[in-house]
């Protein structure tokens, strides 16, 4: 089994594809149009010339944010065969270890130095950093590649590159959910390929594509949403093929009592569209269009309901900021028998709430409430 | 039924799980003509298994009642017959998403032991992924093929009889991801390497010891593998019960009569002092189930 099966263009970079940025641990989302300018850790560039590289690629920020393929070299020599101190004793904090002024340093920079040379410069105008320590230099060099290195990693999207990129950059918008319980979610809902999963997510819609990524466009998703339009600009950020989309549908919690009182119409018609009909030829036009897309809206409301009347979801995933019980107690009703579903929220005091309610009302076995710790290492390991 | 697909109803030749009650949990190969005990007495297969529906509430011949479950790679792990320490659900979602493991992913694993993160890994590939899954003790990597095939997702996994640190996964240039459940994973990051694709992917090794975790990450480092991250995840299960609190009694308030709207509003609530209030509350667990491992997961760059 070798690698000749693989289809190269899936590892390119195209023209409109979702890509994620990446420096160090920050990360950003964006979507590759020509001629845009893209702001990313105060820097602005445009990402024309990343296109027809390789995924993964890392590129340096040359003048007028023009991207540039960055030299191996350059990414190597930072560790040279190096002397350090034992420990830091001899270390004073006097402000006066760098040689070098904030306007020496506004020149380099004008002079076009890369980061890298810049940062070369820093080391061999302090005076104590041949006393530091080799962790302590490599903290050091660490934290001024943060500052002054301005290179940019482009990758192909994944939940776990966009959990992270949530958790750090707008937690609020996700309703706070760490990675750690987002990957506890898709396990513990037993999401795959082939099933049918109910998904309840205001949570930008990162919960909605984690999950359709664990599909892998196999089965169908069924959002229901709150009110108005459903969210997924998260959606989006993954990146999917097309063809994804149509696994994709929504149904408003808000006719959820009609369903399954049995009352819903899905071939009802706006009577606002005959009205239209009179008009002249011009708005008749218009009205067309508005009737084609109302038909279309109607149609995937149709589509939707079909998939929930049978009542044989395979999976639940609640993840959002509203009240989890009643959405839960709610959506429930869709759930075949003997299958797993999960309820997010930042909150422990409504989840109480919930296991409560479910041990009250009966048929769930296997209720827990649960929350992870996790924990990061440090590991020091020599080369 | 299988494990990556789910069906409605019970079959010959399937492979229930019994729900006896908290925590307590048995799988059952459901065969025609066949029985089970339990602790509430006889489950006759043909009459109260096949043909039912999954989750249906069956009465056993003591009158007791169990539900039966379709079997999910979670219920599995809490429930499958140890041969070795195996991996639990905590570390194993942890596992996957960090992986980044996905229907059509292809996967190594070492070792296979008892099989508990293998079935997770086939849930999420299927049904275009494949698994490579080496384990070097015989009777060992026999018995997981034979229930790999039992579960019905033996088309998407090879079982390998030999050792990982020796002699590599037996393909090269094909994983998206690497797992390394072994005692000297450091022995085995070279054929980690040589097993993925040359775009790159993910690796993870699982060690209970630092100093088995500090020369992992040695070696990948040498083996030039970048985003090197070793990460503790710990599950706390909080048990939801009622409380009593008793309510102090600072006796009669004679400032609170001087208002006479207060008082009329306690009036009728005074009368008997409630000594105790309930609510729902959590409580922690006593000690969280302690360490299993650490996680170390890097990144495997793109190479020519």
């Amino acid at each position: 089994m070798a690698d000749n099966g693989d289809d190269e263009s899936q590892y390119r970079i195209k023209g409109g594809d979702y890509v994620v940025l990446k420096r160090g641990e920050i990360f950003k989302a964006v979507q590759i149009q020509p001629k845009k300018k893209v702001i990313f850790e105060k820097q602005w560039f445009f990402l024309d010339n990343a296109v027809g590289h390789l995924y993964s690629t890392t590129f340096e920020i040359g003048s007028g944010g023009v991207l540039q393929l960055r030299k191996l070299r350059d990414a190597e020599s930072s560790t040279d065969a190096k002397e350090a101190g034992t420990d830091n004793r001899n270390i004073v904090d006097d402000g006066k270890s760098q040689k070098l002024t904030r306007d020496d340093i506004e020149m380099l920079k004008e002079q076009g130095l890369k980061g890298q040379e810049i940062i070369q410069q820093l080391i061999d105008n302090s005076s104590t950093f041949r006393d530091k320590t080799g962790f302590s230099q490599d903290k050091y060099i660490k934290k001024k590649k943060k500052k002054y290195e301005n290179t940019v990693t482009i990758l192909k999207p994944s939940c776990r590159i966009l959990a992270m990129m949530y958790q750090g950059r707008e937690p609020g918008k996700i309703r706070h959910l760490r990675y750690d319980t987002l990957a506890q979610m898709l396990t513990l809902a037993n999401i795959h390929a082939g099933s049918k999963v109910l998904v309840f997510d205001t949570c930008a819609g990162l919960v909605l594509g984690a999950v359709m990524e664990r599909m892998g466009g196999y089965g169908s998703v069924i959002q229901m949403y709150p009110r108005g339009e459903p969210v997924r600009a998260g959606v989006e950020s993954f990146g999917f093929p097309a063809h994804f989309r149509d696994t994709l549908h929504g149904f408003p919690i808000c006719h959820v009592n009609a369903l399954l009182a049995g009352t819903l119409d899905t071939t009802a018609k706006d009577p606002r569209t005959s009205l239209v009909k009179v008009l002249t030829s011009c708005f008749f036009f218009q009205a067309q269009e508005k009737k084609v897309k109302q038909e279309e809206k109607r149609k995937k409301l149709a589509a939707a309901a079909a998939l929930l009347e049978g009542r044989n979801a395979d999976g639940l995933v609640i993840a959002s900021q509203y009240q989890p019980c009643p959405v839960l107690m709610g959506l429930l009703k869709f759930l075949s028998p003997s299958r797993p579903f999960v309820v997010y929220s930042q909150h422990k005091e409504p989840l109480i709430e919930c296991y409560t309610k479910l041990k009250e009302h009966g048929g769930t076995v296997g209720v827990r409430l649960t929350d992870t710790w996790l924990r990061h290492y440090q590991v020091g390991f020599k080369l | 039924m299988s494990f990556v697909e789910y069906s409605d109803f019970i079959q010959d030749g399937d492979v229930a799980i019994v729900y006896l009650g908290h925590e307590s949990m048995m799988p059952v190969k459901v065969q025609k003509g066949a029985q089970t005990q339990t602790r509430y007495g006889v489950l006759r297969h043909s009459t109260d298994l096949i043909g039912r529906r999954y989750g249906s509430k069956v009465t056993c011949s003591k009158g007791g009642w169990v539900h039966v479950l379709h079997p999910t790679p979670e219920l599995w792990t809490v429930t499958l017959p140890h041969r070795t320490q195996i991996l639990y659900t905590t570390d194993i979602a942890t596992i996957t998403m960090m992986l980044e493991l996905k229907p059509g992913s292809v996967v190594c694993e070492s070792g296979t032991g008892s099989g508990s993160l293998s079935h997770a890994i086939l849930r999420t590939i299927a049904p275009t992924g494949h698994l490579h899954t080496v384990e070097f003790h015989q009777q060992r990597a026999e018995k997981v093929a034979e229930e790999f095939k039992e579960h019905r997702v033996d088309h998407l996994v090879t079982v390998r009889n030999q050792d990982v640190c020796k002699d590599g996964f037996g393909v090269t240039g094909v994983a998206d991801a690497v797992f390394l459940d072994i005692p000297s994973p450091w022995e085995a990051v070279r054929h980690a390497k040589a097993a993925m694709k040359k775009h790159g992917g993910r690796v993870c090794s699982f060690s209970p010891c630092i100093e088995q975790v500090q020369r992992t990450c040695e070696a990948l480092a040498d083996q030039g593998f970048e985003e090197i991250s070793t990460i503790e995840v710990l599950l706390r299960v909080h048990d939801v019960r009622t409380i009593s609190l008793p309510v102090p009694d600072f006796g009669s308030d004679p400032s609170a009569q001087t208002e006479p709207d207060a008082a009329e509003k306690t009036a009728p609530a005074s009368a008997p002092i409630q000594d105790t209030v309930a609510m729902k509350a959590t409580v922690p667990p006593r000690e969280i189930p302690g360490h299993t491992g650490y996680l170390t997961f890097a990144t495997k760059p793109r190479t020519s």
